[in-house]
C-alpha cells in the first residue's frame, strides 16, 4: 500500500520547467514575446466590438469558467489537493450575488467581493477537515459537497415560484457608462477581473507561497522538515481557490442572469467542467485553465442541440485528450516548442523528436 | 407479535437493510477496483447502469429476469475487463492520479449518455424492470419480512460467500491478492498483473450488474439514467466507512449506511429532501476520526 499512497504527490502533472523555457526564450527572442503579448491584448480588447451580444456572452462564459478553473488549478495543480467540490464554491458565489441583488437590491458589481469572501470562508471550513484526508479521499468528500449544495439551496432558497431559481432583472446588470453597450461593458468587467486575478495567480505561484504549495504537493513530509507550515499552506490554498471559484460564480450570475439550483446535479457537473478545463489545458500552468475553458466551451457549442450526444462526445473527447496529451495543451505546446528549438538550434539539447526530456519525471526520488 | 410488525422502527430498519444490500454491492465493486488498481472508480455507478439496461433489454426480449441477470453478468464481466484493458491501462502508465480521475469521470459522462441514446426512446422517461422477488412476506415467528428484502439480503450473502471463496480459496484469488499487495513481486513469481487487473475490473462490473438490477427492480415505477448516481454517493460512503481496502468493511458499511439513511429520514423531519447529508456526514466523521475507516489498514508513508 505504501507505494500507492505516495504516488500521487511524487509525480507532478505538468509542472515541467516553467522557468527554463522562459529564460531561454527571453535570451533569444524577447521581441517575439512582446509582439505576441501585444497581439493578444489588442485582440482581447477589440473582440467585443467585432461580435454580436450573444457571442460576447459566450466569451464571458469562457472567462468565468477560466477563472473558476484557475482557482481549482491553484488547489489541484499546484497544491495537489484534488477537489470535486468547486461547483459548490461556484454556487456559493452565485447565490450570494443573486440573493444580494434580487432580495436586497444591491448593485451587482458591489456583490463580487462579498461573494468571493463568503466562498473563501466556506473554503476554509472545508479546508480544515481536508487536512486529515488526502488524494482520492478528499475528492470523495468534496464530491459530496457538490452534490449536497443544490439540495441545501433548494431547501432554503425560494425565489420566484418558490423554486431555487433567482433571476436578477435586466436593468440590474446593465452598463453603468454611456459609451459601452451592456454586453461590451460586461465583457470588459469580466476581462479586467480575469486579467488581474490571472496575474495575481502567476505572481503567487512564482513567489514564496507558490513554492511552498508545490513543495507540499510534491513531498509533504520533506516540505515540513524545511520549515513550511503544511497545514497553513493547505488551508490558505483552499481559501484562495474557493474565492476564485466564488467570484466566478458571481460573474456567472452577472453574465447569464440566473442562479439555478433546481437541477440536483448541476453543481456537480460544474465541478467536473472545472476539473476538465484544468486537465485539458494543463494542470499547474497559468495558461492551461484559460485554454481548457476555451476548448470546453467550443466542444459544448459544437455538440449543442444534440441532447444526449453532448455528454457522450464530451466524455469521449476527454478520454482522448488524456490519451494524446497527458499533460494538457500547455504541456503539449511545451514539448512541441522544445522539439522545434532542438531542431532549429542544430539539434543541441533534446535529441530529435524526444518529447521526454521536458518532464523531469523521476523527481528527487524517495528512498 | 403485531407490535413488531407495526413498529415504524422495524419497518424502516428492514427497508434500510434492503437499500444497504445495494449500496454494499456497489461498495464491494469499488473496493475490489481500489485494491487491484489503487483507483477510485467514479464510473462504477454508470457501468452498473449499463449492465442494468442490458438486463432490462433481455427481459424485454422475453427472457425471465434471473436468466437475464445472468446474461448481463456475463456481458458485464467482459465489458469491465475490456474497459480496464483499453481505457484505463494506457492512462495508468502515466502514474498520474488526476488523469485517472478525469478518465473515470469521462467514462461516467459517456456511459450515462450512451445508455440514454441506446435504451431510452425519445419522449420516453423511464423503463420498467420486472420484479426479481415475489411480493408478500416471509413469516418468521415474531415478524414478517417482505420477500424483496429477504431476497436482497440473500443475494448480498451469496455475493460475499462467492467472493470469499474466490479470493481466499483459489489460485486465482491468491494471484489477485498478490497483485493488489505488490505488483512487482507478483510478477517475479509468474503472475501476470495485467490479467489480474482485467479480472478485478470484470468482477467489479459483475457486482455492479447485480446491484444495478436490484436497485432498478423495485416495484414502484420504472428507472431512468439517473438510477445509480445517488447510489454511487451512498456506496462511496459505505466504502469509506469500511476503509476502502476491506471487502468486509464495504459490506458492513453498506448496511450501516442503508439503515442510517432510512432511520434518519424517518425520525429527523428537516432532512426531507436533503437526506444525502447522512452519508456525507458519515464519510466526514469517519474520515476525521479514523482516516483509514473502520476496517482499513494503516498506511505508512515513506519520504
Amino acid at each position: 500500500m505504501s507505494d500507492r499512497s505516495t504516488n500521487l504527490p511524487d509525480t507532478p502533472p505538468a509542472f515541467a520547467t516553467p522557468s527554463a523555457p522562459v529564460v531561454a526564450g527571453e535570451k533569444r527572442l524577447p521581441w517575439l514575446r512582446i509582439v505576441f503579448g501585444v497581439v493578444v491584448a489588442v485582440v482581447a480588447l477589440a473582440l467585443p466590438y467585432l461580435n454580436d451580444p450573444s457571442t460576447n456572452q459566450i466569451f464571458c462564459q469562457v472567462m468565468y469558467l477560466a477563472l473558476a478553473a484557475m482557482g481549482l488549478n491553484l488547489l489541484t495543480g499546484y497544491n495537489g489537493q484534488i477537489s470535486l467540490g468547486h461547483g459548490a464554491f461556484f454556487g456559493v458565489g452565485a447565490f450570494t450575488t443573486a440573493i444580494l441583488v434580487v432580495d436586497h437590491g444591491w448593485m451587482i458589481e458591489a456583490t463580487f467581493p462579498v461573494a468571493a469572501l463568503l466562498a473563501a470562508l466556506v473554503g476554509v471550513a472545508v479546508g480544515f477537515p481536508a487536512l486529515r484526508v488526502k488524494g482520492l479521499y478528499l475528492a470523495l468528500i468534496t464530491l459530496g459537497l457538490a452534490v449536497l449544495f443544490p439540495l441545501v439551496v433548494k431547501k432554503f432558497v425560494h425565489g420566484s415560484g418558490g423554486v431555487a431559481l433567482l433571476k436578477p432583472k435586466r436593468s440590474q446588470v446593465s452598463s453603468v457608462v454611456d459609451f459601452w453597450a451592456d454586453d461590451i461593458y460586461r465583457y470588459y468587467v469580466c476581462l479586467a477581473i480575469l486579467v488581474v486575478l490571472f496575474i495575481l495567480a502567476w505572481n503567487l505561484v512564482r513567489g514564496r507561497m507558490g513554492r511552498a504549495m508545490i513543495a507540499v504537493r510534491d513531498q509533504e513530509v520533506a516540505a515540513s522538515t524545511v520549515g513550511i507550515g503544511v497545514a497553513n499552506v493547505k488551508v490558505w490554498s483552499f481559501a484562495l481557490s474557493a474565492a476564485y471559484a466564488g467570484l466566478a460564480g458571481a460573474l456567472s450570475v452577472y453574465i447569464d442572469r440566473t442562479a439555478d439550483a433546481t437541477n440536483p446535479i448541476v453543481y456537480f457537473q460544474r465541478s467536473i467542467e472545472f476539473l476538465i478545463a484544468v486537465v485539458i489545458g494543463g494542470a499547474a500552468t497559468i495558461g492551461g485553465p484559460l485554454l481548457g475553458a476555451m476548448l470546453l466551451v467550443a466542444i459544448r457549442r459544437r455538440t449543442e442541440g444534440t441532447e444526449a450526444m453532448a455528454p457522450a462526445l464530451l466524455g469521449g473527447a476527454l478520454i482522448l485528450v488524456i490519451y494524446v496529451l497527458p499533460d494538457g495543451i500547455v504541456g503539449g505546446l511545451r514539448r512541441l516548442s522544445t522539439w522545434i528549438r532542438g531542431r532549429t538550434s542544430g539539434g543541441a539539447p533534446p535529441p530529435d523528436g524526444a518529447p521526454e526530456p521536458v518532464a523531469p519525471a523521476p523527481a528527487p526520488s524517495p528512498t | 407479535m403485531d407490535a413488531l410488525n407495526d413498529s415504524l422502527f422495524v419497518t424502516q430498519f428492514l427497508n434500510g437493510i434492503g437499500l444497504g444490500a445495494v449500496y454494499a454491492s456497489v461498495a464491494l465493486a469499488l473496493v475490489i477496483i481500489y485494491r487491484t488498481t489503487g483507483l477510485l472508480n467514479f464510473a462504477q455507478g454508470e457501468m452498473a447502469l449499463f449492465s442494468t439496461f442490458v438486463t432490462w433489454w433481455l427481459t424485454e426480449r422475453g427472457v425471465a429476469i434471473w436468466p437475464a441477470l445472468l446474461g448481463s453478468m456475463v456481458f458485464s464481466f467482459f465489458a469491465g475487463a475490456a474497459i480496464e484493458r483499453l481505457i484505463i491501462r494506457p492512462v495508468e502508465k502515466s502514474k498520474n492520479q488526476l488523469n485517472l480521475v478525469i478518465v473515470t469521470l469521462g467514462l461516467f459522462l459517456a456511459i450515462n449518455a450512451v445508455c440514454q441514446l441506446l435504451f431510452i426512446k425519445p419522449g420516453q422517461d423511464q423503463v420498467l424492470m420486472p420484479l426479481m422477488f415475489p411480493g408478500g412476506k416471509l413469516n418468521l415467528i415474531v415478524i414478517d419480512i417482505p420477500w424483496a428484502i429477504v431476497g436482497r439480503a440473500a443475494v448480498l450473502a451469496v455475493e460475499c460467500a462467492v467472493l470469499y471463496l474466490l479470493l481466499q480459496k483459489t489460485k486465482i484469488g491468491l494471484a489477485l491478492r498478490a497483485v493488489a499487495s505488490n505488483p512487482e513481486s507478483s510478477r517475479l513469481v509468474g503472475i501476470n498483473p495485467g490479467t489480474m487487473l482485467m479480472l478485478g475490473w470484470g468482477i467489479a462490473a459483475v457486482l455492479g450488474a447485480v446491484a444495478g438490477t436490484m436497485a432498478a427492480s423495485r416495484g414502484l415505477g420504472g428507472f431512468d439514467t439517473s438510477l445509480m448516481q445517488q447510489v454511487l454517493v451512498y456506496a462511496f460512503a459505505a466504502a469509506a466507512l469500511g476503509g476502502f481496502d476491506s471487502p468486509l468493511g464495504a459490506v458492513v458499511g453498506g448496511l450501516i449506511v442503508g439503515v442510517a439513511r432510512t432511520l434518519t429520514v424517518q425520525y429527523i423531519g428537516w432532512l426531507e429532501g436533503i437526506d444525502l447529508i447522512v452519508p456525507l456526514g458519515l464519510i466526514f466523521v469517519v474520515l476525521l476520526v479514523r482516516p483509514n475507516g473502520l476496517f482499513g489498514r494503516n498506511i505508512v508513508e515513506r519520504v
